[in-house]
């Protein structure tokens, strides 16, 4: 187990940068998650430090050893595949086993070691099948065990869950979670699976386009995106558009003057608000900020109603407002009364 | 009703189809294997009786004995060099952008669609050629055959081997590296057992057809070295007596015997 740092690492396809300059600590025993969409480089960034890609530039330590040049055979990292990539050949226990082959240690030495590893998965008493004879799940849990055996330096998770149907995703989750922590291994986890990023990760890394666009705990994620993106991309966020006049006041593209305390500097700017902040009917009448909003479109999403509302012509956001019983859903053409405090919205200059 | 009990009409067609193309392929197997049991020396129909006396004529005739072992020693030689040549061919045509690349593929599949009078021929035309530049003597050699031989196997095996990576799923050996293996131990433990079938079938069918080769090997046999087919057709030349038709028996025997033993390993089927 060991700390792992990626320092400054790039890659380049001609002139296409897939990996920009991206920077992760990540301590001894931590449980990062790498989360993005699809196509931001999550894969290319997770295959870099196993060794299979050779970055365009940067560094990657493990340890105190640099492995930036070492070839995928002499990291020590141990990466499970999403498509787990089991040996079809070979039986569970010498999959299992394999890495342990590899590290010369003895036949006698491997069945006990097998055997933990296959425990530790729940997986006890498989060891003679071959992979075409188990579970997608069951397939999934000794690529992870094989991954385990050989105690690698630091553990690599690519999109492990995403094979697993809703049910099984949610037991396996929680069993690698509970091994990680139990073995205090340092890993690193890709998905796009927003949930899964929240539940299990010690800290969280979005990336997009190649670039990391925050590093934080859930909560620093969601209270203090740094970005639109980030503030977007986890969580929900209702958007508006327009610019800040004055420091704490933000006026709409629809004229609508908005008053919030994080509005500072000036220029053209983006306000997001989370939908839990924004109250309505009369709730809203005694906030800071309360407006006239015309209800444009309604859904019914059992404990929840999303609602498309206007403040003006030019301005539409989105609300999400728990389903109270008792309580009609607003009709397309009503008017209902909005509002949110000035401590509510975080504001964002427009990017280009 | 359901269609168990009464057949349709067109799975009844396709089966008489079937079966009739079947009996077309068994046909000419099922006169060599009755001819061979006939008594009398002029193959006539109805047979006059039947005996075993051609097998031991077989058996005991010294061309064919002869023939036997250097087409088997031919067959092995072609076959492992094949092998040599065509496995790591294909590796490089699947696995890496080659210049001219499908160029290549097809010049290695070609000694497979010539007609071997034309193959005979032009190796017989580069042996002489070979032979007066260097003064080696290539022509008629046992070296010279196994080189030719080599050349009909190759693209069974390019063909086989390249068909069984094109299916391969490399994050296997991404695995395998993973773990610590490196390239060749990689390569020994997962690539190879994985393209195990293709190779094997390839080893099997290239021998065959080397085993079998007779209008190439006529143009680049020597004094005393003829190989099995040759002795066959020369014995021909001046008898007809059921002696060929035992000894065809006996090659087609052994040849279905390697191919029940290899097919209990690899399921040819599924390759080929
Ligand atoms: N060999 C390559 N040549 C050129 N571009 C590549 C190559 N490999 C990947 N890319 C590009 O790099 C980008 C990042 O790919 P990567 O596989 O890292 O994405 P990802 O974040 O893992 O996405 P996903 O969530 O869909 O798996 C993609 O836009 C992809 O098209
Ligand atoms: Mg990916």
């Amino acid at each position: 187990m060991a700390r792992l740092s990626i320092e400054h690492l790039r890659k380049t396809y001609g002139d296409l940068t897939v990996v920009d300059d991206v920077t992760i600590d990540i301590a001894d025993g931590e449980f990062l998650v790498l989360l993005g969409p699809s196509g931001c480089g999550k894969t290319t960034t997770l295959r870099m430090v196993a060794g299979f890609i050779a970055p365009s530039a940067g560094a990657i330590t493990i340890g105190e050893r640099s492995v930036t040049a070492l070839p995928p055979w002499k990291r020590n990292c141990g990466l499970v595949f999403q498509s787990y990539a089991l040996f079809p050949h070979m039986t569970v226990a010498e999959n299992v086993a394999f890495g342990l082959e590899m590290r010369k240690v003895s036949p006698a030495d491997r069945i006990p070691r097998v055997a933990e590893a296959l425990r530790l998965v729940q997986l006890a008493g498989f060891d003679e099948r071959y992979p075409r004879q188990l579970s997608g799940g069951q397939q999934q849990r000794v690529a992870l065990a094989r991954a385990l055996a050989m105690e690698p330096d630091v553990l690599l998770l690519d999109e492990p869950l995403s094979n697993l149907d809703a049910k099984l995703r949610q037991e396996v989750r929680v069993e690698i979670r509970d091994l990680q922590r139990k073995l205090g291994l340092t890993t690193i986890m890709v998905t796009h699976d927003q949930e899964e990023a929240l539940t299990m990760a010690d800290r969280l890394v979005v990336m997009e386009k190649g670039k990391v666009r925050q590093i934080g705990s859930q909560r620093e994620l969601y209270e203090k995106p740094a970005d639109r993106f980030v503030a977007g991309f986890i969580g929900r966020s209702a958007f508006l558009d327009g610019e800040i006049t004055a420091p704490g006041r933000f006026r709409t593209r629809g004229g609508v003057e908005i008053g919030c305390a994080a509005a500072t500097g000036t220029g053209a700017a983006t306000l997001a608000l989370r939908p839990e902040r924004i109250a309505v009917g009369g709730e809203a009448q005694g906030l800071h900020n309360h407006f006239q909003a015309r209800v444009e479109h309604a859904s019914y999403l059992g404990a929840i109603l999303d609602i498309d509302v206007s403040l003006s012509g030019h301005d539409r956001m989105l609300l999400q407002i728990p389903n109270k019983a008792g309580v009609a859903e607003p009709k397309p053409g009503e008017t209902i009364t909005i509002g949110w405090a000035e401590d509510a919205g975080l504001v964002y200059p427009r990017e280009a | 009703m359901s269609a168990s009990t009464r057949p349709s009409l067109g799975s009844v067609a396709l089966n008489a189809a079937a079966g009739l193309s079947l009996l077309y392929i068994l046909l000419p197997l099922i006169f060599v294997t009755w001819l061979a049991f006939f008594r009398q020396e002029i193959p006539s129909f109805p047979p006059e009786g039947y005996s075993l006396k051609w097998f031991a004529a077989a058996a005991n005739n010294q061309p064919f004995i002869n023939g036997f072992l250097l087409s088997l020693q031919v067959g092995v030689a072609a076959t492992l060099l094949g092998l040599l040549v065509g496995v790591p061919a294909s590796l490089a045509l699947v696995r890496h952008r080659i210049v001219l690349g499908p160029l290549f593929n097809t010049l290695l599949l070609m000694p497979l669609v010539m007609p071997g009078i034309v193959l005979g021929t032009a190796i017989y035309v580069f042996q002489i050629e070979t032979e007066i530049a260097t003064g080696l003597p290539v022509m008629g050699s046992q070296g010279g055959l196994i080189a030719a031989h080599t050349l009909v196997v190759i693209p069974w095996v390019v063909r086989l081997v390249t068909a069984s990576l094109v299916g391969f799923d490399r994050t296997i050996e991404e695995a395998a590296q993973n773990l610590g293996a490196g390239p060749f131990t990689t390569f020994r433990r997962v690539t190879l057992p994985s393209i195990r079938p293709g190779i094997v079938a390839a080893g099997l069918f290239g021998f065959v057809t080397s085993f079998g080769n007779l209008e190439m090997s006529l143009f680049l046999v020597g004094p005393g070295r003829t190989t099995l087919p040759i002795a066959i057709l020369q014995y021909l030349e001046w008898k007809i007596d059921p002696t060929v038709a035992a000894a065809s028996l006996i090659q087609i025997v052994l040849i279905a015997v390697a191919m029940i033993i290899t097919d209990r390993y690899v399921k040819l089927s599924r390759v080929v």
